[in-house]
């Protein structure tokens, strides 16, 4: 399991590689990651601040991938996820899930997204062009965690 | 002394992120913690006021109004998380 809490970018490619090193039972990998996205009509976006509860960030991350591992089979999984200030199409967040079959890779990702959403401890702050904001908490992530409980 | 953290727009209207507090004897719950935070003026009044969503921790487990808390505890407090 590889849990990462970094200012540092990622590459999909070289952690989907590491986590089926030396594995030959390896059938699925699923990846997702998320990037900055400005939503406003006008490109207003310069970066996203992204702050968290250091300590605590990294123990809700590793209880949720445990979570993940219980109740799906699957055989390894990584969860990055980046702090600091990042420009508009800068990489945040990567889940990558690898398994036998494509099912369980396919959920186990899709729970790790949802869950951590609304669990982990990170804050969003939008630095515009008219200044700076708090991103709210979306009433329809907490729904898309709900339908794992 | 128990510790106290504050993140994100929480930490930003309270102007603090974290502080040593002896907790009072008469305080064991997350619940009368915030009641207690809340006497200190206004702006710690507005945050810590029922209506305020706010999220807790006890020992960077996520907790409730009526869980305990000690002298020794880490206590955070902060506002629903947005992430990923």
């Amino acid at each position: 399991m590889l849990i990462s809490v970094q200012t540092e970018d990622f590459d999909v490619t070289e952690v989907s590689r590491q986590l089926c090193k030396n594995r030959q039972d390896i059938g699925a990998i699923t990846t997702f990651s998320g990037q900055v996205r400005d939503k406003s009509p006008d490109r207003n976006l310069l970066a996203l601040e992204l702050e968290h509860y250091p300590g605590m960030t990294e123990k809700s991350l590793t209880a949720i991938a445990e979570q993940a591992q219980s109740r799906w089979d699957i055989d390894d999984l990584a969860v990055i996820h980046r702090v600091g200030r990042l420009a508009p199409g800068e990489n945040i967040v990567l889940v990558v899930v690898i398994s036998a079959h494509r099912k369980d890779a396919f959920a186990a990702c899709e729970f790790l997204m949802d869950y951590l959403k609304t669990q982990a401890p990170f804050w969003k702050k939008e630095i515009t062009k008219n200044g700076e904001h708090w991103v709210e908490f979306k009433d329809s992530d907490r729904q898309a965690s709900e339908r794992w409980d | 002394m128990a510790k106290l953290l504050y993140f994100a727009s929480l930490r930003e209207a309270l102007d603090k992120d974290s502080e040593q507090l002896s907790l009072p004897a008469d305080i064991t719950t997350v619940a009368q913690l915030k009641d207690f935070l809340a006497t200190r003026g206004a702006q710690w009044q507005a945050a810590f006021t029922e209506d305020a969503v706010l999220l807790v921790s006890v020992n960077q487990q996520m907790a409730q109004a009526d869980s305990a808390i000690s002298d020794a505890d880490e206590i955070a407090f902060f506002p629903p998380v947005t992430g990923g």
